[in-house]
């Protein structure tokens, strides 16, 4: 059934030092994104961020201040948003509710002078592609969100757009319903082919849906890598405290020697890292640690800190740490839970042995 | 007890609507069933005289017609402002808000003489067409059906503008980026789906303005003199002037159902075409 529908060229999609300002404010400031083709790409930031300003102004709704999007190379910026040929799903699905299912998917087509039969032909095949077959003559409102969300797919895929655009397209479904929804998206943009870019805010969609993500903060880029790369090197603190959880421990560089540097944490422990580029002896840092890469032991040492236990919340297969150092850091620690002893004693945190802390300058 | 406690709140409205609306219908129904101004002698004399006269039939469609024509004149006027409206910044809005209420704020009898003072012979339209040397002669605005239809589309224009602007700034503005996305022009986005979309609002502002326009006694009288007889000026005449009530009755009960039958004509067409309100 997937067949059906024929991968066209995927089109790359560049975005070059774009900015867009409401007023005196800045929503999107100097944003450059290469994008390569047939990639799904995340923008991904808390609300406000100007993810979703970014997707507009692609999709033509929005006019930049300054900088450029080109589709293969061609600059799209003076087209209007019907000249594109971008198919865009909205957050609230945004279904022509006065149009039956058939109606919707066959408006792109009918808009682009396309008639009788040929319009019939591929709205048949859209529909079946997003399995909807059965449902062409309901109105938008008697079906689920599920299946509305697979209307407005079948009517952004039917125009056989260049580059598709999913602005928070998974956050009014249910749970159970997001990760299927997500699995079709996939498969459905890997077999057209086809350029995605998604807006989200959950970080887990991100991870899940996209090749590569674009971390998003006040208008700017922080970090745009592959979904691994961002979670296990964060570039920034925001992007560090944004990804999953971590535990930020204060520290000074005590010594640095052939690229490795040795970090005195204040909660009284020694650690050797890779040293981070431009900070001297004596810097004040932040070492942030995924509560994962945390491990509690009754051994003291040099690279072990005293703690003082607190909650343990077992979470699944899961046993969630909570512990406060010496110097009144807070920290979670998370490990499997066959693996803890009923050892009361273990009044020392130490990393992990596959543990990949960060080093951050800190600002005193 | 709770449950009585309930609908007994609607008493007092009931009890309003019974005697100072459903009483006096009902009187007014059976004042028209005498056949003499002394209401004394029971009969349908005054019907057969009223529904026997080719005259009635014509003040019967002129005060239809006239409603109509201020329906299309509110609409094609109305339609394309409330569309700026959609598209101006809440400042604006504002400002237009204030601009498509004041009307309301001003009365009947004050709109329609500042209309007299637009139309007149010397008035500032003919006093313009004049001096551009478009026309040689004052054109004849006021005491015309034109003139009349004219100043009711301004007078009545809030009537249409307020549902249709309700009924439009509640469409999801996502559907005209969803159209325009797909392709679809400005005029298709507004044929296909701006318009289908604000159905219930126009049809509430036709209602409204056609119920309204056609019982308009003050403007029909001041701007269409006593040379343009609609119905509420025959009543007048009949009960005030010449007293005869039961004539009058008979005529204003002629006038509430031909309104009546329109106004349900069109809430019926208007339902099977626009039955979806968002959401």
């Amino acid at each position: 059934m997937q067949q059906a529908v024929k991968a066209n060229a995927a089109r790359t999609l560049d975005v070059e030092d774009l900015s867009v300002r409401y007023g005196t404010s800045t929503a999107v400031d100097g944003v450059t994104l290469a994008i390569e083709p047939g990639e799904v790409v995340a923008l991904l930031g808390p609300s406000g961020c100007g993810k979703t300003t970014l997707l507009r102004v692609i999709a033509g709704f929005v006019r930049q201040a300054t900088g450029r999007v080109r589709v293969d190379g061609a600059t799209i910026d003076h087209l209007p948003p019907n000249q594109r040929n971008i198919g865009i799903v909205f957050q609230n699905y945004a279904l022509f509710p006065h149009m039956t299912v058939a109606e919707n998917v066959a408006y792109g087509l009918r808009a682009r002078g396309l008639k009788g039969p040929e319009v019939e032909a591929r709205v048949t095949r859209f529909l079946e592609t997003v399995q909807l077959g059965g449902f062409k003559d309901r109105l938008p409102r008697q079906l689920s969100g599920g299946q509305q969300q697979r209307v407005a797919l079948a009517r952004a895929l039917a125009i056989e757009p260049s580059i598709l655009l999913l602005d928070e397209p998974f956050a009014a479904l249910d749970r159970n319903l997001r990760l299927d929804m997500q699995i079709e998206i996939k498969r459905l943009q890997r077999t057209l082919g086809l350029t995605t870019i998604l807006v989200t805010h959950d970080q887990d969609e991100a991870m899940s849906v996209a090749d590569r993500i674009a971390v998003m903060n006040k208008g700017k880029v922080e970090q745009f890598g592959t979904p691994v790369a961002i979670y296990d090197e964060p570039q920034t603190l925001f992007v560090n405290g944004f990804i999953g959880t971590t535990n930020l421990m204060n520290g000074r560089i005590a010594s640095l020697q052939n690229g490795s540097a040795t970090v005195a944490l204040e909660a009284g422990a020694t650690i050797d890292l890779t040293a981070p580029a431009g900070l001297g002896i004596g810097a004040p840092v932040l070492m942030s640690v995924r509560p994962e890469q945390l491990t509690l032991s009754s051994v003291p040492g040099p690279d072990a800190w005293k703690i003082e236990p607190g909650l343990a919340l077992p979470i699944g297969a899961q046993l969630v740490h909570e512990a406060r150092a010496t110097d009144g850091t807070f920290l979670k620690i998370i490990e499997p839970r066959r693996a803890v002893a009923a050892d009361a004693a273990r009044t020392y945190c130490t990393l992990a042995a596959d543990a990949r802390p960060m080093l951050f300058p800190r600002s005193t | 007890m709770r449950k009585l406690a309930e609908w007994q709140l609607a008493l007092p409205l009931a009890l309003a609507f019974a005697s100072i609306f459903l009483a006096p219908l009902l009187m007014l129904v059976g004042v028209s069933f005498f056949n003499d101004d002394k209401i004394s002698q029971p009969g349908f004399g005054q019907w057969a005289k009223f529904l026997g006269d080719p005259f009635s039939y014509k003040v019967i469609a002129d005060t239809m017609l006239l409603g109509l024509k201020t329906v299309c004149a509110t609409i094609v006027i109305g339609y394309p402002l409330a569309l700026i409206y959609l598209d101006a910044s809440p400042r604006l809005q504002k400002v237009l808000i204030f601009i498509i209420v004041m009307p309301l704020l001003l009365s009947v009898v004050v709109r329609t003489f500042a209309w007299i003072v637009v139309l007149g012979r010397e008035g500032v339209v003919n006093t313009l067409l004049m001096q551009l040397g478009i026309i040689s002669e004052p054109l004849r605005l006021l005491q015309t059906e034109l003139g009349l239809v004219i100043s009711l589309t301004q007078i009545e224009m809030p009537l249409m503008l307020l549902p249709l602007i309700s009924v439009m700034s509640r469409l999801d503005p996502n559907l005209r980026d969803a159209s325009s996305a797909l392709g679809a022009s400005r005029w298709r986005t507004l044929f296909k789906v701006i318009v289908p979309l604000s159905m219930p609002g126009l049809v509430a502002g036709c209602l409204l303005v056609f119920a309204s326009s056609t019982t308009a006694f003050i403007s029909q009288t001041v701007i269409g003199g006593v040379r343009l007889i609609y119905l509420p000026l025959l009543i007048w005449q009949q009960s005030l002037v010449v007293f005869n009530w039961p004539f009058a009755a008979v005529v204003s009960l002629t006038l509430l159902v031909s309104v009546l039958t329109v106004v349900s004509a069109l809430s019926y067409l208007g339902r099977r075409s626009g039955g979806y309100v968002h959401g």
